[in-house]
């Protein structure tokens, strides 16, 4: 039975039913409990610094484990306990923490089956929270998603909703490769149906949000809504826009994005990453590449400046792609 | 030495006299150009990787180093198998996708040497983790050198292990130079055990020369490990007796070092001399084995060198288990 549910109680009922269904599964991260060792509440004092994981560890005290701040320690921990069996979910509380762990995440967990020559399995899921709009400035609001991508081993998850959160993150845990699951801090108090029982949505589907002849646009992760106030106020226009969220974007459904292409022969990617190496980049070159006879005007990407984030609200705001903003690129090529 | 019974002593020396073949074989061929990449050497250290793996089976894990052939062989990977990855061939342990420094089998245990200086610390800490929860007494070693006892995954994993009561042996081999730099550089206590006080943890010093006593020390910390009496910092100090990687000429070691070390240090001399004092093994079974060690690299060589390269097909695959 499906009810209206958070994006945060969705990612929290995955793990939650995956934990009952699967001992061997833990999870790992800083606060994940929180008050381990205090003089107050002994456990499940925080449940994550936001609240994700809130009521595990009163439901599975032994598999839901605090850890100091050392990062590289424990993301590692992770990965070996992976190798040897276990099914860990690791939290990375934020992306930009990924500077004093990233050994662990590119040299280990994404080269052991490779260099190992096929042998190893290592199945852990590394959760972490992306994104601006906190006025979080610029080592705790970066978008850098494009960063594990572009490295061989590892697979990357962006959902959009709680219904692909929950349904992507089991998929990730059951998943035998490692996975960096992307969690947007903006989303996790956002609504949406999600169905009580266990699902897995597939990796590599993109999921067609909204269907139009115009232009594509391809949107990730938060920018897929957007992207959708965007294309509502175009509707208006009468420009019909088909907005298509990766939901994985390793692998990638190059599939779906190209035939839209094909259809609209129009492109906006929309990134709310810094432009330079990009999944704006990235998605740009294989459209040009595959389905250069398709286009009928320049591909347009909408991403944020090539700057670091800002802390101010007046900047920050002009910072992240815009829905106006995405609304004139849509023009500009129509 | 009076827990060793005579079968234990002779699978020792075969042990070290493996290691100290396969590395001296391999110092002789690279010179001839034929074994790609890089290679970094473990002759001198025997003692140590043999005298803490003769206490492991194959549930336990090991998280080694760039100088990782001398585990592998102490761990019980394939030697057939080690010299064709060295090789980088198709009939290697990693299909020739690994080479020298990613040699693993997890089948034996061995989490694989590892490019990264110091890595091995949080992969042990989680094998250790997946240890205890399986709860069948497993335990994990990470060897790391005096030149990873600096990085801070080592010294996180020390803390991560105790806050979280590990069966995990940090294995602190102490050759003398990270690289060219030398450990009284680098390191501020007269030992890189005296850090385990740091992380309230037992931290022992041994002659890592010297077989026994590094299988006693280890057999100690294993032993408490298994118990559930937590991690243990174990240094072995012992000597490489070639550079940091095959090449290197060892412009900052002493004239005459390495050669004074062969002579007084060796770990092989100093085992047979014990090994044979206490009665229990005679000069002859030890020669005997020398043979038939010496034949096995003869044939590791031919086969590595007669065997298959990978095709174009292996390129791509192993990447991931589902795609």
């Amino acid at each position: 039975m499906s009810r209206k549910i958070s994006y945060k109680d969705a990612i929290n009922e995955a793990l939650s039913q995956e934990m009952e269904r699967d001992g061997s599964v833990i999870v790992l991260g800083l606060d994940v409990s929180g008050g381990s060792g205090s003089e107050g509440q002994k456990s499940d004092a925080w449940g994550g610094v936001l609240g994700v994981t809130k009521g595990l560890s009163l439901k599975y005290p032994d598999r839901i484990i605090d850890t100091p701040i050392s990062e590289s320690s424990y993301l590692g921990a992770a990965v070996g306990a992976a190798a040897c069996g276990m099914r860990p979910v690791v939290e990375l509380m934020f992306i930009d923490f990924l500077g004093v762990c990233f050994d662990q995440m590119m040299n280990q967990a994404a080269k052991f089956r490779y260099m190992f020559g096929g042998k190893a399995v290592t199945p852990v899921t590394m959760r972490t929270m992306y994104g601006g709009g906190f006025r979080a400035a610029a080592q705790h609001s970066q978008v850098l998603y494009n960063v594990p991508t572009h490295i061989p081993g590892l697979k990357v998850v962006v959902p959009s909703t709680p219904y692909d959160a929950k349904g992507l993150l089991i998929q990730s845990i059951r998943d035998n490769d490692p996975v960096v699951f992307m969690e947007h801090k903006a989303l996790y108090a956002m609504k949406g149906e999600v169905p009580e029982e266990s699902y897995t949505i597939p990796f590599g589907q993109a999921n067609v949000v909204r269907e139009g002849k115009d232009v594509t646009i391809v949107a990730i992760g938060r920018m897929v809504h957007t992207a959708g106030q965007a294309a509502a106020s175009l509707a208006k226009a009468g420009k019909e826009c088909e907005i298509i969220d990766p939901r994985t974007i390793s692998p990638i459904d190059w599939d779906t994005i190209l035939k839209s292409v094909e259809k609209t022969g129009r492109l906006v990617v929309v990134d709310e990453a810094n432009p330079r190496c990009s999944m704006a980049c990235d998605i740009s070159a294989k459209v040009a590449q595959d389905a250069f006879k398709a286009l009928k005007a320049p591909i347009r990407m909408v991403t944020a400046p090539h700057t670091p984030p800002p802390f101010s609200g007046a900047l920050e705001d002009l910072f992240i792609p815009s829905a106006a903003k995405i609304e004139a690129a849509v023009k500009a090529i129509l | 030495m009076a827990e060793l019974k005579k079968e234990d002593l002779l699978k020792a020396y075969r042990t070290m006299r493996e290691i100290r073949d396969f590395e001296e074989r391999l110092h002789k061929e690279f010179a001839t150009g034929k074994i790609p990449g890089f290679v970094h050497l473990y002759a001198g250290e025997e003692a140590v990787a043999t005298g803490v793996c003769m206490h492991l089976n194959d549930e336990d894990r090991v998280a080694s180093t760039h100088r990782g052939h001398g585990h592998c062989i102490a761990k019980g990977v394939d030697i057939l198998g080690m010299m064709a990855e060295i090789y980088g061939k198709k009939t290697g342990s990693c299909g020739g996708k690994g080479g020298s420094m990613h040699i693993a089998d997890l089948d034996k245990g061995m989490l694989g040497a590892n490019g990264i200086v110091g890595a091995g610390g949080p992969l042990a800490c989680g094998a250790a983790l997946a240890a205890k929860f399986k709860g069948k007494g497993g335990v994990a070693v990470v060897f790391f050198g005096d030149g990873a006892s600096n990085q801070g995954t080592i010294l996180e994993s020390m803390n991560l292990a105790n806050i979280w009561n590990l069966p995990v042996i940090f294995l602190a081999e102490n050759n003398g130079y990270a690289e060219s730099t030398g450990v009284k550089y680098n390191v501020p206590t007269p030992n890189i055990a005296d850090r385990a006080a740091g992380f309230n943890m037992p931290g022992v010093t041994v002659n890592g020369n010297d077989f026994f006593a590094v299988y006693e020390a280890a057999g100690e910390a294993i032993k408490r490990a298994r118990e559930g009496g937590g991690p243990t910092l174990l240094e072995c100090k012992t000597n490489r007796f070639y550079g940091h990687f095959e090449g290197d000429a060892m412009t900052y070691k002493a004239p005459g070092e390495v050669k004074q070390q062969r002579e007084e240090c060796d770990s092989l001399k100093i085992f047979a001399a014990k090994a044979t004092a206490s009665g229990l093994v005679t000069a002859a079974e030890l020669e005997a084995i020398d043979k038939e060690v010496a034949a096995l690299i003869d044939e590791a060589v031919e086969k590595a060198v007669a065997a298959p390269n990978p095709t174009e097909a292996d390129l791509l695959t192993d990447v991931y288990v589902s795609y």
